[in-house]
């Protein structure tokens, strides 16, 4: 296959593989190893800490604006709030939290699905319920709420 | 046609100056070309053109490639004033800084690659601020910091590679 290839492309190809020129690794010297390698750990550990951050903890249900219960997302449960026109099913699993269901008449609140992130928010207005994700260090409220 | 009156002197820097600023804009205009997976993470070839004339010229010459790179590549993409314009525009003024401090480093152990890497967290550092302050108010920006630290990382490794080899070559005199 090798031997196949033109004279002059397999110049070319030597030479931009680097033929006749200092090896690549000459090109580096021991401190740019030194900050390659703490670099390469830094990146690697921002990726974890980054990632978390964004990640919720606690359930906060509140009906009419008053909180009714704060629940830990570290067990699944179920959480019945009796609001204006009947009863608001909380479920909440591991890491995330949803309306199970709701009386309200549209149901957007329960076809928002499954909350994972922080400061993200199901209202349920029918029923003067509302289910919001809080996550670490961050209770004194910078936003109201978050979409994605 | 009547003979401009005004006459703009025009040194031998300035020739050097205009000439890389040349490259680099054009670096920048085929890397708009390319396709990205995610905004702001690019290559950023035209900082090869900017490592090679720190290490030749000095960083007064760095900067003026580096500015001009920004402002006349913007013009010809259609970026200028822009928010991308505003972004490149604080990635290479953190660039900058970050290269005037890296010219104190050992010569001796520190070669073009750690000024390259250095230079590319500084940009990606100061184009997350900017968008943090300005275009995305809340911290959902640095959920992508990983992915953008890696692309630096890699990219300002490839770049100062490449760099080096470049400065490793013979000069040629240009006629």
């Amino acid at each position: 296959m090798k031997d196949r290839v033109p004279d002059g492309l397999r110049e070319l190809l030597a030479h931009a593989a680097g033929a006749g020129h200092a090896p690549w690794r000459t090109l580096l010297l021991p401190g740019d190893w030194l900050l390659l390698l703490a670099a390469g750990v830094l990146v690697a550990a921002s990726y974890p800490l980054l990632w978390r951050g964004g990640a919720a903890d606690r359930a906060i249900v509140k009906r009419d604006g008053q909180i009714v219960t704060e629940l830990a997302l570290n067990a699944p449960r179920k959480y019945d709030v009796v609001g204006a026109i009947g009863t608001t099913v909380i479920e909440v699993q591991p890491g995330r939290a949803r309306v199970l269901s709701d009386p309200g008449a549209r149901q957007y609140c329960v076809q928002q699905g499954w909350l994972t992130r922080a400061n993200a928010v199901a209202i349920c207005a029918p029923n003067h319920v509302t289910l919001q994700l809080s996550g670490r260090g961050d209770r004194s409220g910078a936003y109201d709420t978050l979409n994605y | 046609m009547t003979p401009s009156t005004i006459e703009l002197p025009v040194t031998a820097d300035d020739y050097r100056i205009a000439r890389y600023a040349a490259a680099a804009i054009a670096l920048t205009i085929a890397e708009a070309a390319l396709p990205s997976p995610l905004p702001g993470i690019k290559p950023g070839l035209a900082n090869i053109i900017v490592l090679v004339v720190l290490a030749r010229y000095g960083w007064r010459d760095a900067a003026w490639v580096s500015l001009l790179r920004v402002v006349a590549g913007s013009l010809v993409i259609g970026q200028f004033l822009a928010p991308g314009f505003f972004l490149a525009l604080a990635g290479a003024l953190c660039s900058l800084a970050v290269l005037a401090a890296a010219r104190h480093l050992p010569a001796r152990l520190f070669g073009p690659v750690s000024a390259s890497v250095l230079a590319a967290f500084a940009h990606i550092g100061g184009q997350l601020a900017l968008a943090r302050v300005w275009l995305v108010p809340h911290d959902g920006v640095f959920y992508l910091l990983p992915l953008f630290a890696t692309a630096a990382l890699a990219f300002g490794a490839i770049n100062g590679l490449v760099a080096a080899r470049l400065l490793a070559m013979p000069v040629v005199k240009a006629a």
